[in-house]
């Protein structure tokens, strides 16, 4: 449900400013019915003995967008990949901390970790489809391989998941063409729906859009908009005026000469109006990333 | 909503990994299976190391999957039988290696006693006992052999890489599949190839240069690859600097590029003569054989180690095939020992000045 | 442009400008120079002069037996050269059962070796623990460099009765198959055991292309599969074997490269006879390699002429084969990157 709320700040009045874009966005979360979302304690990580990332907590309530923002080699990649347990396929990765949905520790010992990231879905930097099956067949690839028996007719699903994608008008007269033959924001948009194939509580998007053309990235941002109806997202992105556009909540992370460090989360308006850290500040602002 | 600073030391956990605690049930269960493995064999008609084995994998590779099927399901339960067959396809690859080797050393040692290595087999035959007699006169026709078809192979194939790294004309494509296709060359056509072309209508006899011809054939195509690709590993700046200042390209390719690669155009030689040392096929045809030990590879003949061997296989007596083994132990002492040096050559950095 | 076309938003305009002619660079080598590329190129053809050389000498040597027995040499069955009494040669050469052994122990030895190779390249690529990896790797290379005649002691000695043991079993219990029956209870020194030490012997090198093949599985792809919640074999069944696919079939040619021409292993294991068996656990057989080898010895002159004219075949197939599993590996290795 979409509440609009006039903002009286300085900055709203000049509707270029990110301030601006984002004060149009300013929601309230969903409601209950997507669970408690997803929180982040005291998540460290490492990579042998090189501390990466220092303690973050965030916390993501349900069917909100939130966007993590900062320069590159600050740690916002390899936060999100500790959020779906993708961190932990670097051989010399290893994390403290913990990561929370609906309540119950992820990385918790006997934990399914392949159900796990049935329920917290990502899409990549680079699409990529699997080229070897079709463009049907990918979206049903996340069923096929959970072994998921669909109650349900398949092709609907296909045609569920393909229109909130955004790509079931470009596609549907050729479900059985090799999906190597897309272009690369279909073949994210590809991605997407075989991520949502699967029905996952979260979806995490690592940069995204920065691979693709300018269009192809706003009919990405515009299916991002529709899916924070049902679920809880986590974007990263190296963009500002892409994290004013499309997120509730923006986390600003920086690593200064240590490890990487989130140094403020706040409403997206209020963090490119009034961000309380000076850093956050000059961030956002241009002086420096 | 920003983060507080703690001032705790946390430490790097991983705990995706097994603990000791989850690896308990794994190892009892393995146990376990061959408990009942040797149990079910003791009261079916069932024997062998076949069964054995076989029972072990089955009930291993069950136990392990009712494990994870309680612990996490269906999907969980058909991947750890899908790394049980893994894991069990790579024992078979490498069961027979401990075999063979085992093997050799253990009945090769049979044979060895300190004259070995001094005597030939002029004064004894296969059938004599063991400490009679020797193989000197294999090491030393081997090593002639190996160092004629050096000779005959190794400036083929450095030009040949050469031509192909350096100069990169229009002819490679064609001559790298021409060298890809010697490679495939059995050993056996070698053999008869030189022996249809000098032996059969003419009047030469059998000899260790004939030899080192058809094994020249066998050498080149593996000395080719392994140069190449040793010489591709040397930098292009090298080369560039050669050239920047005025020198032709041969000067520049004999004085900076064979020089920088020099160790690993050792390792390819002697990847090319592991390969031959140990063939047997082309002898047969084209190498004049003698049990006396001889020092001239042209005339008067000499032998080779796999010859030696073969010579004790066809023999068949008991003493005949000790003698065999043995012969095989000290090829397969050669052939280790070169491959070592090769990985030892092989990992030494590429010099650069 | 992808899809920026009807997307109002964003606009696409194109400014034509001209392109300049490209310039040609040449120069004017020095004669050492010159010298030292013709060197290089005409040594370089060596590869090209030995190999027309080896089919060219083979070929031209065994004509006579192609022309006196026609495309019967390789069909037919019988291999003879009887001396009748006034001296004079009879020879009926015919190469059928040699092509028949060479196939019947090549296919097992690739029913046996691939599927194992797989699964070791398999377990090395994605299972095995760093340490463990290095060492078996090396394992590998070492058993690729192994003299063939060890195998064949070897096979001879130790795996001989183990082989009529399991021939044995598999007869008692498969033996309603046609190809695993027995005319008679002979069950050593069969194709089988022959077949079984060549796939052996093919391991390393099956075992090494497939491994560089899965090792170029695309990380993205792999990742993709993870973060669909897929198990580890729902990954390698969904990502690496489709990308090893055509990989591990151009290292099983090449497997059927080595397996075609080997020649003491199989010698030391069988018994030779020129007769066409296809009964694979019954104990005779030969391959075109071992057979030439068994015959040369006491050979007369002509059938010399015919032994040269088999090897020509075996020739022939091998090159044929090794040059369509070149292919298709560098193929495979190249669409990867």
């Amino acid at each position: 449900m979409e509440t609009r709320v006039q903002m009286s700040t300085d900055n709203s009045s000049q509707p270029n400013s990110l301030a601006g874009v984002a004060a149009g966005r300013r929601r309230e979360p969903g409601t209950s019915p997507l669970g408690s979302g997803l929180e982040a304690r005291g998540v460290h990580a490492w990579f042998g003995s090189h501390h990466a990332l220092e303690n973050v907590s965030l916390d993501f309530a349900a069917g909100t967008v939130t966007a993590l923002i900062g320069p590159s080699g600050c740690g916002k990649s390899t936060f999100i990949r500790t959020l779906n347990r993708m961190h932990e396929f670097i051989p010399s990765a290893a994390m403290a901390g913990e990561v929370l949905l609906d309540g119950k520790d992820i990385y918790a010992s006997g934990t399914d970790v392949t159900r796990v990231r049935l329920q917290i879905g990502m899409v990549f930097q680079k699409p990529n489809p699997f080229p070897s099956m079709t463009i049907g067949e990918n979206v049903l690839a996340g069923l096929k391989l959970a072994q998921m028996k669909y109650d349900g007719n398949k092709d609907d699903l296909m045609e569920e998941t393909l229109t909130r994608a955004g790509l079931w008008t470009e596609v549907k007269d050729r479900l059985g063409a090799h999906a190597g033959g897309l272009s690369g924001g279909q073949q994210q948009r590809l991605c997407i729906a075989r991520s949502l194939a699967v029905n996952p509580k979260v979806l995490l998007m690592d940069e995204p859009c920065s691979a693709l053309d300018p269009g192809s990235t706003l009919r990405i941002e515009d299916t991002i908009s529709q899916l924070s109806k049902t679920m809880t997202i986590v974007i990263v992105t190296h963009n500002m005026q892409q994290a004013a556009r499309v997120s509730d909540y923006t986390a600003f992370f920086l690593a200064d000469g240590g490890p990487g460090q989130m140094i403020e989360v706040g409403p997206t308006n209020e963090m490119f109006s009034r961000p309380k850290d000076e850093r956050t500040e000059n961030y956002v602002s241009g002086r420096f990333g | 909503m920003s983060t507080m600073t703690h001032h705790e030391t946390v430490y790097p956990k991983r705990p995706w990994k097994a603990t000791k605690a989850d690896l308990i049930p794994v190892f009892a269960l393995l146990v376990l299976a061959a408990v009942v493995d040797y149990a079910v064999v003791a009261v079916t008609p069932m024997k062998g190391k076949l069964a054995y084995a076989l029972l072990f994998f089955v009930f291993g590779a069950g136990f392990q999957m009712v494990l994870k099927w309680k612990q996490l399901g269906r999907r969980a339960a058909i991947d750890s039988l899908a790394g049980s067959v893994a894991i069990t396809g790579a024992a078979l690859a490498f069961i027979p290696v401990i075999s063979l080797l085992e093997t050799a050393i253990v009945k090769g040692m049979k044979g060895l006693y300190p004259g070995f290595f001094i005597h030939d087999m002029s004064v004894a035959n296969y059938q004599s006992p063991l400490n009679q007699g020797g193989v000197i006169q294999a090491i030393v026709g081997t090593l002639y052999l190996i160092a004629l078809a050096t000779l005959i192979s190794l400036p083929l194939s450095l030009l040949t890489a050469l031509y192909l790294t350096e100069i990169k004309g229009k002819a490679s494509g064609f001559i790298q599949f021409l060298v890809q296709a010697m490679s495939g060359i059995p050993s056996v056509v070698a053999g008869i190839f030189i022996y249809s072309a000098l032996l059969l209508t003419t009047s030469l006899r059998g000899s260790t240069i004939m030899a080192a011809l058809a094994l020249a054939i066998l050498m080149i195509p593996t000395v080719t690859r392994t140069a190449q690709e040793v010489l591709l590993l040397v930098p292009a700046d090298l080369r560039e600097a050669g050239l920047a200042l005025g020198a032709t390209q041969w000067k520049t390719v004999a004085t900076i590029v064979v020089p920088a690669a020099r160790n690993g155009l050792i390792t390819a030689v002697i990847l090319g003569v592991a390969r031959i040392a140990g063939e047997t096929a082309p002898l047969l045809f084209t190498l004049g054989v003698s049990n006396k030990i001889n020092f001239n590879p042209f005339f008067g003949g000499q032998s080779a180690l796999p010859y030696y061997v073969w010579s004790g296989l066809a023999d068949g007596t008991e003493l005949g095939i000790d003698r065999a083994w043995s012969g095989i132990l000290v090829l397969l002492m050669i052939v280790l020992a070169l491959f070592v040096v090769a990985r030892v050559f092989g990992t030494r950095k590429v010099k650069t000045k | 442009m992808a899809d920026t076309g009807d997307d109002p938003r964003v606009s696409s305009t194109l400014i034509e400008r001209p392109v300049p002619e490209k310039r040609k660079l040449t120069t004017k080598p020095r004669p050492s120079d010159v010298a030292f590329r013709t060197t290089l190129n005409i040594m370089s053809y060596s590869s090209l002069l030995i190999l027309a050389a080896i089919g060219g000498f083979l070929a031209f040597r065994g004509f006579g037996a192609f022309k006196q027995n026609g495309i019967g040499f390789i069909t037919n069955s019988p291999w003879s050269a009887i001396v009748g009494d006034n001296g004079k040669e009879t020879d009926i050469f015919g190469m059928g059962a040699m092509i028949v052994g060479t196939l019947v122990i090549s296919t097992i030895a690739l029913l046996i070796g691939v599927p194992i190779s797989v699964l070791t390249a398999l377990f090395l690529t994605f299972y095995a623990p760093e340490r463990i990896k290095k060492i078996l790797v090396t394992v590998v290379d070492l058993m690729a460099s192994f003299p063939s005649i060890l195998y064949g002691l070897w096979g001879f000695i130790v795996l001989s009765p183990m082989a009529t043991y399991w021939a044995k079993l598999i007869y008692k219990y498969l033996g309603w198959i046609p190809f695993l029956s027995v005319p008679q209870p002979a069950f050593d020194r069969s194709p089988f055991l022959a077949g079984i030490v060549l796939s052996i012997m093919i391991i390393p090198i099956v075992t090494s292309v497939s491994r560089e093949i899965f090792g170029q599985t695309p990380l993205d792809r792999i990742q993709a599969a993870y973060a669909l919640g897929a198990t580890r074999w729902g990954m390698i069944r969904a990502v690496a074997l489709p990308f090893g696919a055509s990989g591990v079939v151009g290292g099983a040619m090449l497997g059927l490269g080595r397996a075609l021409g080997e020649t003491v292993a199989v010698y030391s294991v069988l018994n030779i006879v020129f007769k066409i068996n296809w009964h694979v656990l019954y104990g005779y057989g030969g391959n075109i390699a071992s057979m030439i080898v068994q015959k040369f010895g006491e050979a007369s002159f002509n059938e010399k002429k015919a032994l040269l004219a088999a090897g020509f075949v075996l020739f022939v197939m091998t090159l044929l084969v090794n040059m369509i599993a070149n292919t298709v590996v560098s193929r495979a290795v190249k669409s990867g990157k």
